[in-house]
């Protein structure tokens, strides 16, 4: 049955590549599987992780660690690509029964569309799930189920800031879009581009929606539950104010000249040199910066985009990513992947990823701490987290999101279309993707 | 009967031209004629012979056929008949299945026609059609123009023409993603090379070459002619040199303009390369995937998006079933503006 249903996708896949795309191959999808020589009487398995510097990092000390305590268990590592890309090699693996043992991939929207019921390990019942923060389970459970466990500390999206130049103009952290808009206006009298954009990187460019969310939350705490129920659109308020910031800031001209072309790492250089002055960002780009001037490190500070209402200001907050153990993972390489989460979900742990990187969150996992002397921007984002003035993205209270939000936002942004026209061109995006995932009442 | 329609239709407009082209009245005799058919039926392989030319090509080809069916046995068509069969032919009726479905990869319900109706819903989809046809004819254009241009100077006798020739046909051998990075670089607004010389020339800022919308399109289309033009030089200096070279003497006997020779006699008689070069580069502008996604990504936004990049975001972003929809209209459109077209080529090609 099961090797039927393997011919069959695989069948499929050739199906796409064939008519598609003759012109190209998709992406790296290849991987080493082999198991590489294993020492006798041990078992090896293998950690899937994403191709970023951080993530890499990271997850080596993780493994290396590990592997030096000799469980029995030798744990390789093995990169993917990111983005969309690696969303596609991860789906294929899993659907073809070749995925590693252990693999980490977002929690949220982009974990429910792995089909976990079907494709992952439940570890609901596992004792460690005790220690594990409630809202990160939140965005791992599907149906009732528990699927992963928490790897690198919670995230915020907002508006990193660089400190200098707000106290040489004079000016306070916005707690209103309207504050905001004026010290804009100072920011660009005063010769300096007041909010960088970097549409060179697509993605960059939702974060004014998406760091928005608190806004919407605070003001229709219904409004997730409605989104995913087609009950709630991105055209109609409160949401389309979401686009309409993003409008305000481009038609304002508001953004560095070289908005369109540059990338995210440019960017940053250009908030820590100071001729830009804002840059709406998620908060893991903190470590990329403080390499970037001696002083960054402080200069750079954080706080959450502001919405109409003071009294409701607080931060949109991403979860970590999850780790998971994939369904084809079997017998004495199934105990070894489930041996070795448990660990991951330890104190040691956190402490090996906060010595092998500079946390950009705070853990997820109840008992690990943040070491002392981390960049400023680190410490305003706590601030959020212990006040409890937080709400969770979207799109970890909501399976949906549409694929195509960042290049809807780079044309808002770019001034190619007006935010009412992006709004509804999302909410379709929004609809063909719940369609997709079989969600009721599409 | 060939030679004496292209004098008349020359004819006309240029009366020594037309003295040129029917060689027999100068006395040359009728080997340019016999070498002439041969040029062509070597070129044009598909060209269904008239008149005098019918009977002889449709008996070789029929014993050619006998030929090959006596050398092979029958076992010896199989591997590359499996090969053809797992390879294309199972995958393509596939998709024409998945295409009616929603697929997860996981699993796939049969949906109908939903995912064509959702193709032809998507507001990009009327955008990128127009686009497609935009890039696909632009391209297409231009090779066939500057390609002729650069075949006729190439096949002057200038100095260095062997390494002109290799520099021209240089970029046909890069990788299109090589050749899309690089022009990325080359082509940024405010770091790249080409603005910062149009900035030390006329001390005015460049245009965003591959950012604003309204010339991103065209600027990949153009790096794709650069990619591309070579091969068009390439296959044109071969028609050029398949040109028998009686009708230049006689041309220039006659005291024909270097224009007239290249309007009444280049032109005319190179039309099997330029068919050829229209066919290749149309389809290759219709199906262009690679350069579009290594230069913009289809964007800023959606404004340089074909329906190649199209299907390619829906594959992204999981929509499997559709992506496969995708292609399959894709495979249709390509296929309604060549077919059409190469039967019209083939068919002018016979006329000459």
């Amino acid at each position: 049955m099961s090797l039927h249903k393997k011919a069959r996708v695989a069948l499929a896949g050739l199906a796409v590549g064939a008519l598609s795309l003759s012109a190209c191959s998709a992406g790296a999808l290849g991987s080493s599987s082999d198991s590489g020589a294993a020492v006798a009487n041990s078992t090896t398995i293998t950690y899937l992780v994403d191709n970023g510097d951080t993530t890499v990092k990271t997850a080596q000390a993780l493994v290396d660690a590990y592997n030096a305590q000799k469980t029995g268990t030798t744990v390789k590592l093995e990169s993917r690509a990111q983005g969309t890309d690696g969303d596609n090699a991860v789906k294929t693996k899993l659907a073809t029964g070749d995925m590693a043992e252990v693999f980490a991939y977002n929690s949220g929207s982009l974990m429910a569309a792995l089909d976990p019921a079907k494709n992952l390990v439940p570890l609901t019942n596992e004792p460690y799930m005790s220690t594990v923060q409630d809202s990160f389970k939140t965005a791992v459970t599907y149906k009732g189920q528990v699927y992963g466990i928490p790897m690198g500390g919670a995230m915020g999206g907002g508006i990193l800031y660089n400190k200098k130049v707000f106290s040489q103009l004079g000016l306070s952290v916005p707690k209103t879009w309207a504050d905001f808009m004026a010290n804009n206006a100072k920011i660009k009298a005063a010769g300096i581009d007041p909010v960088i954009q970097t549409y060179g990187d697509t993605w960059t460019s939702q974060l004014f929606v998406l760091a928005d969310f608190h806004n919407i939350t605070a003001t229709d705490p219904q409004w997730a539950d409605n989104y995913t129920n087609n009950k709630a659109k991105y055209v109609s308020q409160p949401a389309l104010s979401s686009f309409q910031r993003l409008e305000a800031v481009a038609k304002a001209g508001y953004m560095n000249k070289d908005f369109a072309s540059i990338k995210n790492t440019q960017g940053l250089q250009a908030l820590v040199k100071g001729t830009g002055a804002q840059y709406p960002m998620l908060t893991f780009t903190i470590s990329a910066y403080v390499t970037m001037s001696d002083d960054a490190a402080q200069n750079i500070g954080f706080y959450a985009q502001p919405g109409d209402d003071a009294s409701k200001y607080g931060l949109t907050a991403w979860t970590p990513g999850g780790v998971y153990i994939p369904t084809s993972a079997k017998g004495a390489k199934l105990d070894a992947a489930k041996k070795f989460v448990a660990w991951l979900a330890t104190k040691d742990s956190c402490d090996i990823q906060s010595k092998a990187v500079a946390p950009s969150g705070p853990y997820m996992v109840k008992g690990c701490t943040l070491p002392s002397g981390l960049p400023a921007a680190v410490g305003d984002l706590q601030k959020f987290f212990d006040d409890g003035n937080v709400s969770p993205a979207l799109e970890f209270l909501s399976p949906i999101k549409g694929p195509n939000l960042e290049k809807i936002t780079v044309e808002v942004g770019s001034g190619i279309t007006s935010a009412a026209d992006g709004a509804k061109r999302y909410d379709e995006d929004v609809k063909k993707q719940a369609q997709q995932l079989g969600i009721a009442g599409w | 009967m060939t030679q004496l329609r292209a004098g008349s239709t020359v004819g006309p407009q240029h009366p020594q031209i037309h003295i040129v082209v029917g060689p027999r009245r100068h006395g040359v005799g009728a080997a340019p004629s016999r070498r002439l058919e041969k040029a062509m039926s070597s070129l044009t392989t598909r060209a269904r012979p008239t008149g005098l030319a019918t009977a002889t090509p449709q008996r070789a080809s029929r014993s050619s056929a006998r030929h090959v069916d006596k050398t092979y046995p029958h076992w010896f068509y199989i591997p590359g008949g499996l090969i053809y069969r797992v390879l294309f032919l199972v995958p393509t009726v596939f998709s024409f299945y998945f295409a009616f479905t929603r697929w997860t990869l996981f699993k796939a319900t049969f949906i109908g026609f939903d995912n064509f109706v959702l193709f032809f819903q998507e507001p990009g989809l009327i955008g990128s059609l127009k686009n497609t046809i935009i890039y696909g004819f632009t391209t297409s254009a231009a090779k066939v123009v500057l390609g002729m241009l650069l075949a006729v100077v190439l096949s002057a006798p200038i100095i260095a023409r062997g390494y002109l020739r290799s520099v021209t046909f240089f970029p046909v051998l890069v990788s299109a993603v090589g050749v899309g990075i690089t022009f990325q670089v080359l082509l940024d607004p405010f770091h790249g090379v080409v603005n910062a010389a149009i900035k030390a020339v006329t001390h005015v800022d460049g245009p965003g070459w591959l950012t604003d919308p309204h010339i991103a399109l065209l600027s990949v289309a153009a790096i794709d002619v650069w990619k591309g033009i070579g091969l068009a030089t390439l296959i044109y200096i071969a028609g050029i040199a398949a040109i028998p070279n009686e009708y230049f003497e006689a041309a220039r006997v006659d005291g024909a303009t270097p224009w007239q020779i290249f309007r009444a006699i280049i032109l005319p008689l190179s039309f099997p390369a330029t068919s050829t070069v229209i066919t290749l580069s149309l389809i290759g502008g219709l199906r262009s995937f690679d350069l579009i996604w290594t230069t913009t990504q289809g964007g800023p936004g959606f404004s340089s998006d074909v329906i190649a990049s199209v299907i390619y975001k829906q594959y992204q972003a999981g929509f499997y079933g559709l992506s496969t929809a995708g292609n399959v209209i894709l495979f249709i459109v390509v296929t309604a503006i060549i077919y059409p077209l190469s039967r019209w080529l083939n068919s002018r090609e016979t006329v000459l």
